[in-house]
């Protein structure tokens, strides 16, 4: 998702250190590179991810992020990205939380369940829903936390951290999430991008 | 065959202190050399070998005549491809194809050294190898790698010189030789020493060797290298040339046959006291503690780029004391990739035909090659 990558390297700053959670197959930390002078790592889990990230000349750590985000010392990073993986890990409030100990700010993307298509696909179909961001079956899916942009901005004062920017992905439009529109956004983008720290 | 006309030795003056704290000056070390070294001079990778291993890297080895030992990860177009990299090897100090060793004349005594040779360390080795780099005028390496104790060797050069090499490999090794290395490495040593050829060290000078003992020793050695799963693939239970079993001692199962002649073509080309003193180096191989216990100021001085590679079956270095190398390197921001290799062959994969070993070298060398 190409959007998805020029938002996050517009909220990148350029002459930082960067650590990319569930990288891939590198695509994002490629974009970022060619894009901004910035100092790019890796974590993916995948071995055959890793051997094309490898390919691509990117410097990747086969590992996996609930379990091996341990070994970065706080403040490692001053952006640590988490891309549409966070509803894909057993414990969501842990992953978080390390993600803001190791790096100063966290960009976090979800894909949004409260979209309309999501709704309607529940409420009239009665079955679960598959759609473009979110393309498994309920019995295939990696993903086990499915949340809407409004339950991760509630979930950011349950587990006490602080979003500084919201933006909500529509037809590959950017705008901003705040107070007044979080019911409309959480009705229609298919993508939340948010910029976190502790 | 002569034996010197087929090595390349250079004469190291320049005096080497010891870890033992004995210090050696004028003597040989043997290395070979494929490839060529660019204008630059920025093409030149060196390679350490393991234990048994030898500077006969790749192509006919001239001495035993087989293939080299990393014949399947270099040559040209290979994963450390000779026709764009200059590949240095040398025979490790202690070793036994043409480097200062136990089996050279002790100058003083006229005697062969055996025991009475200094007790080596890895750092000694590679503190000896880096003269190479002066010998070819390279002031920069642009990679140094190697697997097990080669590994080692990669580690402790870059830790002793953090600014000759753009980028370092280490393979399944370890920063730290464990209790089951060790025992397995003492396991080797005892059956030489129960050798009644062996005769505390002097058996050249009596015209005998302790092959039993050494073959009993690279036999022993040999199963760490590989997995069980792999053994048992490869030979199950399966008969050596035979219907049934034959109620003796003979060597009945295929395992037992092959097991016995890897022994027994090992004692050929390899010298029971270098077996002695270079697994001893690897015993005594310790950078955390070198280092008091924080293996990352190992390499806080150092901006190379490291690759580090395990292997899934690897049971003798295992994935996790392989990570723990990749730890060290991020908790101080070190730039460092790792891959964990799946195969069944056991520590002895990084010695065979592992596409995705190969694989991923080749991608890295040469992305950083052309990165440079």
């Amino acid at each position: 998702m190409k959007s998805e990558y020029k938002i996050i390297t517009d909220i990148i700053e350029a002459n930082t250190r960067v650590l990319d959670v569930g990288c891939d197959n590198g695509t994002l930390m490629e974009f970022l590179k060619k894009n901004k002078n910035v100092d790019i790592r890796g974590i993916e889990i995948s071995k055959e991810k890793v051997q094309t990230c490898i390919s691509k000349g990117l410097t990747v750590i086969e590992g996996n992020a609930e379990l091996d985000l341990k070994q970065f010392p706080n403040d490692s990073f001053d952006y640590v990205v988490l891309g549409q993986t966070l509803q894909a890990f057993i414990n969501p409030e842990i992953v978080i939380k390390e993600l803001l100990r190791v790096g100063k700010k966290a960009i976090v993307t979800i894909p949004n369940f409260g979209h309309w298509k999501v709704r309607i696909s529940l409420l009239i179909k009665g079955t679960m829903p598959v759609t473009k961001t979110l393309p498994n079956d309920w019995y295939n899916t990696p993903n086990l936390h499915m949340c809407t942009i409004k339950d991760f901005v509630s979930f950011s004062k349950i587990i006490d951290f602080k979003i500084f920017k919201s933006l909500a992905l529509i037809n590959k439009n950017v705008s901003t999430i705040n107070n007044s529109n979080l019911f409309f956004k959480n009705l229609f983008a298919e993508l939340g991008i948010f910029l976190i720290e502790k | 065959m002569n034996i010197k006309e087929n090595i390349k030795t250079l004469i190291i003056e320049k005096p080497l202190k010891l870890d033992c704290g004995q210090t050696i000056n004028n003597f040989p070390l043997a290395y070979e050399t494929y490839g060529s070294l660019n204008k630059n001079k920025d093409n030149a990778i060196l390679v350490f070998h393991a234990l048994t291993g030898d500077q006969f890297v790749t192509g006919l080895n001239p001495i035993t005549n087989k293939d080299g030992w990393w014949s399947s990860v270099v040559g040209p177009n290979k994963s450390i491809d000779t026709n764009k990299y200059f590949v240095i090897c040398a025979n490790v100090i202690g070793g036994c194809m043409g480097s200062f060793g136990p089996n050279n004349e002790n100058p003083e005594t006229k005697k062969i050294y055996g025991t009475d040779f200094p007790v080596i360390t890895i750092n000694d080795m590679v503190n000896a190898q880096a003269n190479l780099l002066d010998h070819f005028g390279i002031k920069k390496l642009f990679s140094v790698t190697g697997g097990s104790m080669g590994g080692m060797q990669v580690l402790q050069f870059v830790s002793n010189f953090p600014d000759k090499t753009k980028t370092a490999v280490p393979i399944a090794c370890t920063a730290s030789h464990s209790a089951q290395n060790i025992a397995f490495n003492e396991l080797g040593r005892q059956a030489i020493a129960a050798d009644h050829n062996w005769l505390d060290g002097e058996y050249t000078s009596k015209n005998t060797v302790p092959d039993k003992g050494l073959a009993v020793a690279r036999m022993a050695a040999h199963i760490t290298y590989l997995s069980k799963k792999g053994l048992q693939e490869k030979f199950g239970r399966k008969l050596q040339e035979r219907d049934d079993l034959k109620f003796s001692f003979d060597a009945d199962f295929q395992i037992e046959s092959y097991l016995r002649y890897q022994g027994s073509v090992f004692v050929d080309r390899f010298d029971a006291n270098s077996y002695l003193y270079i697994t001893r180096a690897m015993d005594y191989f310790d950078l955390i503690k070198q280092f008091n216990g924080n293996l990352s100021n190992a390499f806080k001085n150092t901006k190379a780029k490291f690759f580090i590679i395990s292997f899934t079956s690897d049971w003798l270095y295992p994935t996790q004391e392989n990570k723990d190398i990749v730890i060290a390197l991020n908790a101080i921001g070190a730039d460092v990739g790792f891959v964990e290799i799946e195969s069944d062959k056991g520590h002895d994969s990084f010695l065979l035909d592992v596409p995705d070993f190969l694989k991923a070298l080749k991608n890295f060398l040469d992305k950083s090659y052309t990165e440079q």
